[in-house]
């Protein structure tokens, strides 16, 4: 019991618990979905999800390709959440980051390295916005961002219009209604393949996966072995505190959305730099900046962990994309649905075991000489 | 017909860790002023708490009157006739003062509010005895006395005859502290019943007719006050016998530490809160500044310390002039500020023990390199100040501070304060909500720092804190220093004649009346 | 003239979805609660409405009574759009779980929950759902005879049962609000809910019914909002939860700013679609594809507007924070 009690005793030990009962209840769950929809086909269906992801090379390397964005945007989120800001602009700083990479790319002929360093620039200008109108201001960042979402989309496509050198029409397709492929505009752009295309058979695995997880550790590290990774988190959990500490608390609630916007504006960038993808011109907004929430509440916004919850994601969305023509492919987003939501009672376990936890630790201590009651009988006196 | 009106018998309250309440016996007789007296931490406001149907017992039984009940949420202790006043106010800011007090019963036609009758019955209640309000006004705009009175009133308009009042005096004056106790003998005398927690003996002396001690979560015992002394009654409290002076030899009085000149500040509603403040600090002296809560004495405080920015005038702190600087820049300049409240300035509660205990100076060399964080430099450090300040936690240095007891939490940041041998050391409420152990050891590490011949600037609403660790007093009224006085040759009353503005010294004549 | 009208009746139009679901949204937040889950409560009460509209009209029914059928579509989607919202409510305040997560799950569901149930019903990829055309009330509806002159005309271009409902809610809301007991405690519990707890009002009520409110406004909302768009349902609505939430705070969480907000937003949102027939609004006619400059507008605006009123947010204290009876 007490080796049990110590494993629990560490903070990331109980998340890592609850988030695997979250989504083991949550597939669970989407089994009994299932047998509801079409009984016959239910148990394949489940392997289907299940496997298919690990089922062959092609498959693997589409699970690897699809988290990569995946990850850029649930670091956007948790970055933005572990400094105490809901990101919710990620989809515009996902948006202004792949035009600035595209424009990069096809107007301006760079390599790909330049457009992801000016992926960076545009989504990190994205997230200026919010972050400064919150500094300066005071205007509650969850409005600025969204009314910058739809800025975004509108500004990039009025840009895009007014580009001719970007449009596929300019390059020899027929039609003007998207970007011009980057293959065909300036292979140099494409991020680089390293031969993982062969390796793995598909047609546009690339370093992208792994571009993600080594921003993913360099965020971990920002966070947590750094001076500035503990003033950000300072600010994020105690605004007031961190002033009293000296810390400039504005400045640091701006570089925290630059940050998350960069991030986002690297993952637009990777979606959009190679062969077959293009940026089609329409009035929607784009929900891959939205799709980053799930991956960074599941993680518990920890830099490593959102690495696993965005392979997780991508691969049991392939799953889910095998399912067809007896499912239909969406069940996978109400079984992502279910294990977020699942998270939230993980929560009141993780709490439970906490608290459990902290009643013997604090037995203990009461037993030994001149033991200071813990902290809830006075925080019954005080407020 | 029982002799007793309220009979709380074997109550025992549990929390996560805690035992609130072992096996308490509480019984108060009818129109009688009962004090419940204890520590920070005894039990009381739990067990009151129960009383009142905030939270429910696990073992034990209430008696009204002679009967067996069952009170399960504030409406059944109101069905019961039982009210409370909370030491912190329940009251909603942005609400007038009328709808705080009718809200939950509510005078309604159909679920429509009818304020008409409402008023009518608090302007009575109000005039007949003597509590002051206005009804219309919002709670965030009345001063904090009349914020209390609301909340007596809320008590009367129920027609509560049993009425709790728990730490009423902490936020009044010694006037004001007359006036409450006399209200509360005229409640006694119409056979209302009064229960009041406190831990300020000279008052439960005054005013109360039978005491009941809690220490530790259970009962010591039931003493009529006529019949004991103030001695007994903190040895019953403390569990052993407790010096109230502290000890304190004489010092050398270096020189001026920090120098205020003419200082204007004003307050989050941009009035003026601190008033052409002048004075000085010097080394090897604490200077005490007292005064009622709200005379601009926080103000001051987040002025000299950075917090808020200084109007008019000039602050010289070591012969540099911090009027404008950063507060780091103060930090590093020698100062060290020990806040009022602990959880809002002072900690990050959800960091560990040891990145508290480098909040300040997390950024200097021993601590970091070219940005990366040196963890064993900081496990060491706080290792180090574990141990020489005694600081309980549950798992030492990574224990996430939301997790430790108030004293503990205040011991860190009095280690951390303290450990960077400042120059001037800023100490505010240092042991607001700390047992008697507690609030020992921290007015030993103040005095040893003014021993050291550092200067101390105490602030403190505790007449009896200020009385004791104080060299000097000054006493704030209304924004404005308006005397200054020797704890040895002054007495509580009359610090409290200039805490109400009814004196003033010569030498602190207010700027209007000598123009 | 027929510019005028046409503005205005769009105007109207567009603002009523925005208001129905704002004020839903105040309701959960004046309670303590953050509704994300807007959006996906909207797509939830326009589906099963929609879903009813094209049952109604197969059998024959909704021509028939055409009013009456409308009320049942709004009351259904008002139902539903309740029921979801108590999965909302349920992840707030039973399980004290952080407000974000309940209300991210929900808009996650919803739409795919739309598309799958859109499919089994009408058959694989047929996601739209269509709205009958007897749900436009015109002058023939109220059995009135043609013409009548402009105010006739302002009324009947872009009429739906929404529209009258909306401001009805609207003054409900705000007598709800601030004349009532039901009020005053919901506004107690997102300001300083120990107070209210303390006179023995109970919190974890009042938060599922500020919950449930605007899932009932929102599911409305969803409805209006896919009669304004014009075709039919698509498992969408397009952000518009999310917007609605920006009109709340723009509107300072007050029922009668609400109203100005949306209005605002509304009408800058049309006024883009006009930008070449009106004449004092310039053309940009050398830059391609314009209108999305128009398209913008309202956006912008409402970013210029937030920031010179900043100082008088009103955001109920409390919001955010679960409450929990152990820790006072």
């Amino acid at each position: 019991m007490n080796r049990l009690q110590n494993l629990f005793a560490k903070r990331g030990v109980t998340s890592i618990f609850s988030s695997l009962s979250s989504i083991v209840i949550g597939l669970f769950i989407g089994l009994l979905l299932l047998f509801g929809f079409n009984a016959p086909y239910a148990i394949g269906g489940f392997f289907k999800i299940l496997n298919t992801g690990l089922s062959g090379a092609y498959n693997f390397s589409k699970v690897l390709y699809q988290a990569a964005p995946l990850i850029f945007t649930g670091l956007s989120v948790g970055f933005a959440f572990k400094t105490g800001l809901f990101n919710i602009g990620a989809s515009g700083q996902y948006t202004m980051g792949a035009f600035f990479a595209l424009a990069a790319a096809i107007q301006f002929q760079m390599p790909w390295y330049v457009a992801v360093l000016a992926a960076m620039v545009g989504g990190g200008i994205w997230g200026l916005f919010p972050g400064l109108f919150k500094a300066l201001f005071n205007v509650n960042e969850v409005i600025t961002s969204i009314m910058f979402n739809w800025i975004a989309l509108f500004l990039v496509n009025l840009l895009l219009a007014n580009m001719p050198m970007m449009l596929a029409n300019y390059w020899g397709a027929a039609n003007p209604d998207r970007t011009a492929s980057v293959a065909t505009a300036n292979s140099n752009a494409l991020i680089p393949t390293l031969g993982l295309d062969k390796l793995l058979h598909s047609d546009y695995m690339n370093i992208s996966i792994f571009l993600a997880i080594g921003v993913a550790v360099i965020c971990y590290i920002i966070l947590n072995r750094t001076t500035f990774g503990y003033e950000l988190k300072a600010c994020g959990y105690n605004r007031n505190a961190s002033v009293y500490a000296g810390i400039n608390a504005k400045r640091n609630i701006v570089l925290s959305m630059v940050i998350a916007g960069a991030l986002a504006g690297i993952g637009g960038a990777i979606s959009y730099l190679n062969g077959p993808v293009q940026y089609v011109i329409k009035k929607e907004i784009l929900a891959m900046g939205f799709n980053g929430i799930p991956v960074a509440l599941l993680a518990a916004a920890n830099p490593i962990g959102i690495i696993f919850s965005g392979l997780f994601i991508s691969y049991i969305q392939i799953g889910g994309n095998a399912l067809q023509p007896e499912f239909s492919s969406e069940i996978i987003n109400i079984i992502i649905a279910a294990i977020i939501y699942l998270s939230a009672v993980s929560l009141l376990i993780k709490e439970l075991i906490t608290r459990i936890i902290r009643k013997k630790k604090n037995e203990e201590l009461a037993e030994s000489e001149n033991g200071d009651l813990p902290n809830n009988s006075e925080g019954v006196a005080k407020q | 017909m029982s002799e007793y009106i309220i009979e709380m018998i074997d109550i025992t309250k549990e929390f996560p860790g805690v035992k609130a309440n072992d096996n308490i016996t509480l019984q108060i007789k009818k129109g009688e002023v009962h004090a419940l007296l204890g520590e920070n931490g005894a039990g009381k406001s739990t067990l009151m708490s129960v009383l009142f149907g905030l939270y429910q017992p696990d073992q034990g039984m209430i008696k009204i009157d002679g009967r067996p009940v069952e009170i399960n949420n504030p409406n059944d202790a109101n069905a019961l006739h039982i009210g409370m006043v909370h030491q912190h106010f329940k009251l909603v800011e942005c609400f007038t003062v009328l709808e705080n007090i009718i809200l939950g019963v509510e005078p309604n036609d159909l679920g429509f509010l009818k304020k008409k009758e409402a008023r009518k019955k608090v302007v009575d209640l109000s005039e007949k005895y003597g509590l002051s309000v206005d009804p219309d006004a919002l709670v965030s705009d009345i001063t904090v006395g009349m914020q209390q009175r609301v909340e007596i009133l809320k008590m009367l308009y129920r027609d509560n005859d049993i009425l709790i009042f728990d730490e009423p005096t902490a936020v009044l004056t010694p006037q004001e502290i007359d006036e409450l106790m006399e209200i509360m003998r005229q409640f006694a005398a119409e056979g209302k019943s009064i229960l009041f927690i406190s831990h300020k003996l000279n008052e439960i002396m005054a005013v109360a007719d039978r005491c009941t001690v809690l220490r530790r979560g259970k009962c010591i015992g039931t003493v009529t006050t006529g019949e004991t002394t103030i001695e007994e009654l903190s040895r019953m409290m403390v569990g052993r016998d407790v010096s109230f002076s502290v000890d304190k030899g004489k010092s050398v009085i270096g020189d001026t530490v920090l120098s205020v000149q003419n200082v204007t500040a004003a307050g989050p509603n941009k009035r003026e809160a601190v008033k052409d403040v002048s004075f000085e600090v010097r080394g090897g002296e604490i200077l005490c500044i007292a005064g009622i809560e709200g005379n601009g004495q926080s103000e001051l405080i987040y002025a000299l310390t950075g917090l808020e920015k200084i109007d008019k005038g000039k602050v010289v702190m070591c012969g540099q002039d911090i009027t404008r600087s950063p507060i780091r820049a103060r930090s590093k300049g020698g100062m060290s500020h020990i806040p009022e409240d602990r959880h809002k300035y002072g900690l990050i509660l959800d960091f560990s023990l040891e990145q508290n205990l480098v909040l300040q100076r997390y950024w200097e060399p021993d601590f970091q390199s070219r940005g990366f964080i040196k963890n064993d430099a900081v496990r060491r450090y706080a290792e180090g100040l574990i141990g020489k300040y005694d600081i309980r936690s549950g798992q030492g240095p990574v224990t996430v501070t939301r997790s430790m007891s108030g004293g503990n939490q205040q011991k860190a940041i009095v280690a951390r304060e303290i450990d960077k041998n400042p120059e001037l050391l800023v100490a505010v409420q240092p042991t607001r909500g700390l047992d008697v152990g507690a609030i020992e050891y921290i007015h030993q590490q103040l005095v040893a720092q003014r021993d050291a011949g550092k200067a101390v600037l105490l602030m403190s609403l505790e007449l009896d804190e200020v009385m004791d660790v104080s060299d000097r007093i000054l006493v704030m009224y209304e924004g404005e220093i308006v005397g200054e006085f020797d704890p040895k040759v002054t007495t509580v009353d009359e610090l409290g004649l200039y805490m109400v503005g009814a004196k003033r010294q010569e030498a602190y004549r207010s700027k209007e009346a000598m123009a | 003239m027929n510019i005028l009208i046409d503005i205005i009746s769009s105007t109207v139009l567009f603002a009523v979805p925005l208001m129905l679901v704002a004020l839903g949204g105040m309701f959960t937040e004046r309670s303590g609660v953050i509704n994300i889950a807007l959006e996906g409560i909207m797509i939830i009460g326009a589906l099963t409405s929609c879903l009813f509209m094209s049952y109604l009209d197969g059998i024959g029914y909704g021509p028939e009574h055409p009013l009456f059928s409308m009320l049942l579509a709004i009351l259904l989607a008002a139902l539903a759009g309740g029921i979801f919202s108590l999965l909302l409510a349920f992840a707030a305040v039973n399980l004290k779980a952080d407000q974000v997560i309940g209300g991210t799950a929900l808009n996650i569901l919803a739409p795919s929950l739309a598309i799958v149930i859109t499919w089994a019903i009408q058959g694989q990829g047929e996601t739209t759902v269509l709205i009958p055309t007897w749900a436009r009330i015109t002058r023939e509806t109220l059995g009135l005879s043609e013409g009548g002159g402009f105010l006739s005309d302002l009324i009947y271009k872009n009429l739906y049962l929404t529209t009258p409902i909306a401001f009805l809610v609207l003054i409900i809301s705000i007598i709800l609000l601030y004349k009532t007991r039901f009020g005053l405690r919901l506004r107690s519990c997102g300001e300083h809910p120990q107070a209210a707890d303390s006179v023995g009002i109970n919190v974890y009520k009042m938060r599922y019914a500020g919950v449930t409110i605007s899932g009932v406004l929102a599911g409305v909302g969803g409805l209006a909002f896919t009669m304004a768009a014009g075709s039919g349902f698509q498992a969408t609505v397009a952000g518009y939860g999310f917007l609605a939430l920006a009109v709340m705070i723009f509107g300072n969480w007050k029922p009668v700013n609400i109203l100005g907000a949306s209005l605002f937003f509304a009408l800058f949102k049309i006024i883009g679609s006009y930008s070449s027939t009106l004449p004092f609004l310039p053309d940009f006619s050398n830059v391609n594809s314009s209108e999305y400059i128009y398209l913008m507008l309202p956006y912008v605006v409402t970013m210029i507007v937030l920031v010179l009123t900043s100082k008088r947010s009103a955001a109920p204290k409390a919001e955010g924070i679960p409450y929990d009876k152990g820790k006072r």
